[in-house]
């Protein structure tokens, strides 16, 4: 690895502040997406500034229809929380899903949602459940968040606080892992609301992206037998190693309709 | 570079580490507590595997730094006035190890596991296993001994 300066800073006003005084500073969380990108000399920060102790992120409230989650909640706090499992049942089932235990012991929301993987599975939950990213400056829609691969609105000096998701009436995680890494092939948020459906989908283009047309027509048919007119436009998909973008158009469609089906 | 207070097995350190030190490398290097080994580096094997304030984490992929003011257990904290903890009994009598290069990540995790749910399922047992990597033994006698742990 290469050489930075350690900080640990136990407030946001300190993490600010330190952001402000570095010249090419990386915000470290749980760090099991960052500190294998520094091993790998992927990245070159000159501070890594710690906020992994700032207590007031790893909280999750309930209030007003919707679950806040402090940016600092690891996927096993979200996987574990009655609030969660009760409430949006999608993404405990999400949680569960990423990475192994151990990783799951210390990989963050906030992390996983600021590094914006196109295979990552937080931002479709995050794009399905009608959630916003708070952050120490202001409120992103998440339809304004996800930009590209690896690309945010964030701005440079910007920290993740929390996730605030909308609850459904009920929710799924359809995932179709790559074997070795674990990472979303392709998967699938799906979310119902009282005559609202939201879907969004991870892995198999450049950035999550939300199925408008699609949750249109199952707003007033919610039935699988939809999905057999449904054309999966795969132009922009991912075409590599793990699997050809025709090959990700078909995962697509079997995903959506086993949702449908356990969401009917 | 960075201090830190740490309480590795019920014993007291003050360590100064390199701001980019590993806690793999702390533990290993430093303390010369090398029962927690290193297979890939690149938080896939588990042989890391020890236990942060409870938890079981990969310790090559957390850095020392990261973990002042923390309580620490090693493969090396299991066993107690020389007998050896009942996770570490029952790979023993199941022969669940043969060159036993993973084993002391597996024995972490698996304790890690049977205090998170004391009597889990096959499938719940390699579930958990999934964060580690073993050349030899097919796991099966690994999934064996956590079993027979469980009836202890």
């Amino acid at each position: 690895m290469y050489n930075f300066k350690y900080h640990k800073a136990e407030t946001i006003e300190t993490a600010r502040s330190l952001i402000a005084k570095s010249d090419d500073p990386k915000i470290l969380a749980g760090g099991h997406t960052l500190i294998p990108t520094l091993k790998q000399r992927l990245s070159q920060p000159s501070d890594i500034i710690d906020i992994s102790s700032i207590d007031e992120l790893k909280m999750i409230t309930l209030g007003d229809g919707f679950v806040t989650i402090g940016a600092l909640c690891t996927h096993s706090d979200i996987s574990n929380s009655p609030d969660i499992k009760k409430n949006i049942t999608g993404l405990a089932d999400l949680a569960k899903q990423i990475g192994d235990p151990q990783v799951r012991h210390k990989g963050t929301i906030g992390g996983s949602v600021a590094n914006a993987d196109p295979a990552a599975d937080y931002p479709a939950a995050v794009l399905a459940l009608d959630g916003e990213v708070i952050t120490s400056t202001e409120n992103h829609k998440a339809t304004n968040f996800f930009v590209d691969m690896f690309e945010t609105s964030l701005d440079p000096d910007e920290i993740i606080t929390g996730i605030r998701l909308k609850i459904p009436n009920s929710s799924t995680y359809k995932k179709f892992r790559n074997p070795a890494s674990g990472y979303a092939m392709v998967g699938v948020f799906m979310s119902r609301y009282d005559n609202d459906v939201k879907i969004a989908v991870t892995g198999a283009s450049s950035s999550a992206y939300r199925m408008l047309d699609l949750e249109d027509s199952l707003k007033s048919n919610f039935n699988n037998d939809i999905m057999a007119d449904v054309n999966i436009d795969t132009t922009n998909f991912n075409d590599d190693i793990h699997a050809s973008a025709k090959y990700r158009g078909t995962i697509l469609k079997v995903l959506l309709e086993e949702a449908i089906l356990e969401l009917k | 570079m960075v201090k830190i207070n740490i309480n590795i097995n019920n014993k007291a350190y003050s360590e100064e580490v390199e701001d980019n030190t590993l806690l793999v490398e702390l533990l290993r290097d430093k303390l010369g507590l090398t029962g927690t080994h290193v297979g890939c580096d690149t938080s896939q094997c588990g042989a890391c595997v020890i236990h942060v304030d409870g938890d079981s984490v990969k310790s090559c992929t957390v850095l020392a730094a990261q973990v002042n003011g923390k309580n620490l257990t090693t493969v090396e904290g299991l066993a107690s006035e020389g007998q050896l903890h009942p996770i570490q009994k029952s790979f023993q009598n199941n022969h669940a190890l043969q060159c036993g290069f993973c084993t002391p990540g597996l024995v972490m995790s698996a304790v890690d596991l049977l205090k998170k749910n004391s009597s889990p399922s096959e499938d719940e047992i390699r579930d958990w296993f999934e964060g580690h990597i073993c050349r030899c033994t097919g796991y099966k006698n690994i999934i064996k001994a956590v079993q027979e742990a469980i009836t202890q």
